[in-house]
């Protein structure tokens, strides 16, 4: 049996929060809050699939991402990104990885050549071979050609965020995490990005792990789902196992928001506004 | 040799990236320039007032040149500590921090980049300030050790790396507040090496303190050059003392780096914005 894309094993990850306690005078010692944010998750991704992670805002999505790209260290438990230790063999892992996230980080004022040749250096890529993949990349994404030496502060949300997935698959990355990559796309925006995750995941040997809390898109998209609610994961299946949790009601097939429904007892909507 | 070519693609990453920092920000350059060019100057034009305000007779020349060496080699060594020290500053005012971090190019790397910049261009503005500055006075340096000078200001820039090193350390450590403390941490570089004056003229404790900043030992072997024309044989101790505490500055710093880094990877202080 060949080794897993992504294996964790009873992974807990716990902030510690420092807040005024507004009963006392203001330069009493702030009081410290712990923050569970992943709670004894254990999951195994296979090779070539595209996992979901499905969840509202603050229920570890982002956590989990931050753990597997060597920015967090967990407080308990292992991850493994195809065998290697996240913790210990930490290079070992980034050379394995790329991820995409919510919100494009860029140097602002550079273009997306610049911002990109910058990512290529970093992860030691050929110039001659990175720049030809830049152009391909960006012109599939639908970026237009006179766009790639405008600076991205002049660029619009769904560009900018064209520009990170770009950067994402530039390095061909065996495992990549998309944190939430079409949050606040345009439709026509968003189809290119999920259209060239499909691509991805059909051209090249790719795991892809996608965090989201767009139900379609996770059902669209991915193998198996896990829902995460409150750092830990509350359902683990593929898109039609998990639809089979929940009975038929009003006639109709149940959706993977029905699914969060019936198990969180809330609705996604409830969950982000807490 | 993949490796090392790697690493070399990475190191030139934050060289490419910082000149690019400088095309995009030229504005922010130019002022910068023109503030230190002011501030030399204002500088040295106390050395030119000096027989008036004291309404003795004083060597003009001598004071006027005194001071100038002392605000250049601050010039270039400040440039130094601030390129280096604002490594993390650039990534969390960008936002890209993340995306630096998980990149798979060692911490020493990242360092050997942003250093190699960091002299070239500590070297070209303070030559600019020079030229600029030594057309507004009558400068006689015909008995200057010019070599002698620019090793004891080489060998001083090692120890200026690791206190660069030293400093990165604060942004990393407090998102909010660090680049201040670094700022804080330059300034009482200034204070206690000796750049306007001779450190004896401090209270003994701080003098005790001036003893262990390199800055103290760079601008007195500078002065001794320049002003008195000190061989290069009488300088090699002081070099060599230089390039030892450059050296364990430097061990010191990448170790606390390491350090602190993996301590803000446990509390989740690598965010984005700060």
């Amino acid at each position: 049996m060949s080794t897993p894309a992504l294996e964790l094993n009873q992974v807990c990850k716990v902030f510690t929060k420092k807040e005024r306690d507004k009963t006392k005078a203001r330069f009493a010692p702030k009081k410290r809050e712990k923050v569970i944010a992943l709670d004894d998750v254990s999951l195994s991704v296979n090779r070539r699939e595209i996992f979901g992670v499905l969840g509202p805002n603050g229920s570890g999505k982002s956590t989990l991402i931050r753990l597997l790209s060597t920015l967090l260290i967990p407080d308990k438990g292992t991850i493994r990104v195809f065998g290697h230790d996240v913790e210990k063999e930490e290079f070992a892992v980034k050379r394995l990885i790329n991820r995409v996230s919510v919100d494009a980080a860029f140097f602002k004022k550079f273009s997306p050549l610049e911002n990109l040749t910058y990512a290529a250096r970093l992860y030691g890529m050929p110039m001659r071979e990175a720049r030809e993949k830049m152009r391909q990349i960006m012109l599939r994404l639908g970026l237009k050609e006179e766009t790639f030496n405008q600076p991205m502060e002049h660029m619009s949300r769904g560009m900018q965020q064209k520009v990170a997935v770009a950067r994402g698959f530039l390095t061909s990355p065996t495992l990549l995490l998309l944190d939430e990559p079409t949050t606040g796309l345009d439709p026509h925006s968003k189809r290119d990005v999920q259209g060239f995750v499909r691509q991805i995941r059909a051209e090249h040997d790719a795991t892809i792990l996608l965090t989201t809390h767009d139900m379609e898109e996770a059902d669209r998209l991915c193998d198996r789902i896990a829902i995460i609610d409150e750092g830990k994961i509350i359902a683990l299946d593929t898109p039609k196992g998990l639809k089979e949790l929940v009975s038929k009601r009003n006639g109709h097939e149940p959706t993977l928001e029905d699914v969060f429904i019936e198990l969180t007892g809330k609705k996604m909507e409830e969950k982000e506004a807490e | 040799m993949n490796t090392l070519v790697r690493e070399m693609r990475g190191a030139f990453a934050f060289i490419e990236r910082n000149i690019n920092l400088i095309k995009r920000y030229w504005g922010w350059e130019l002022v910068w320039l023109i503030y230190s060019l002011v501030n030399s100057l204002a500088v040295t034009y106390i050395g030119a007032g000096m027989e008036r305000i004291s309404g003795q007779a004083l060597d003009t020349q001598y004071l006027i040149t005194y001071l100038l060496v002392g605000t250049l080699i601050w010039s270039y060594l400040s440039v130094i500590f601030y390129s280096i020290s604002e490594m993390i500053a650039w990534e969390r005012w960008e936002g890209t921090i993340e995306y630096t971090f998980m990149a798979p190019v060692s911490r020493l790397t990242h360092l050997v980049g942003t250093t190699l910049f960091a002299i070239v261009y500590g070297v070209l503005r303070t030559l600019v300030i020079l030229v600029i500055v030594a057309s507004f006075f009558r400068l006689d340096l015909s008995g200057a050790n010019i070599p002698g000078a620019v090793l004891l200001l080489l060998a001083g820039s090692v120890s200026f790396v690791g206190l660069g090193i030293l400093a990165a350390v604060l942004p990393l450590l407090y998102p909010e507040r660090g680049v201040q403390m670094t700022n804080a941490a330059a300034a009482i570089l200034l204070l206690i090496s000796g750049v306007y004056y001779p450190v004896e003229i401090l209270p003994g404790w701080l003098q005790v303190i001036a003893s262990a900043s390199p800055a103290t030992y760079v601008i007195k072997g500078m002065r001794a050059c320049l002003l008195h024309g000190e061989s290069t044989r009488a300088l090699i101790s002081t070099v060599l003392f230089l390039i030892g505490a450059g050296i364990a500055v430097i061990a010191m710093g990448l170790l606390t780096f390491h350090r602190v880094e993996r301590y803000a990877k446990r509390a989740g202080r690598l965010k984005r914005s700060g």
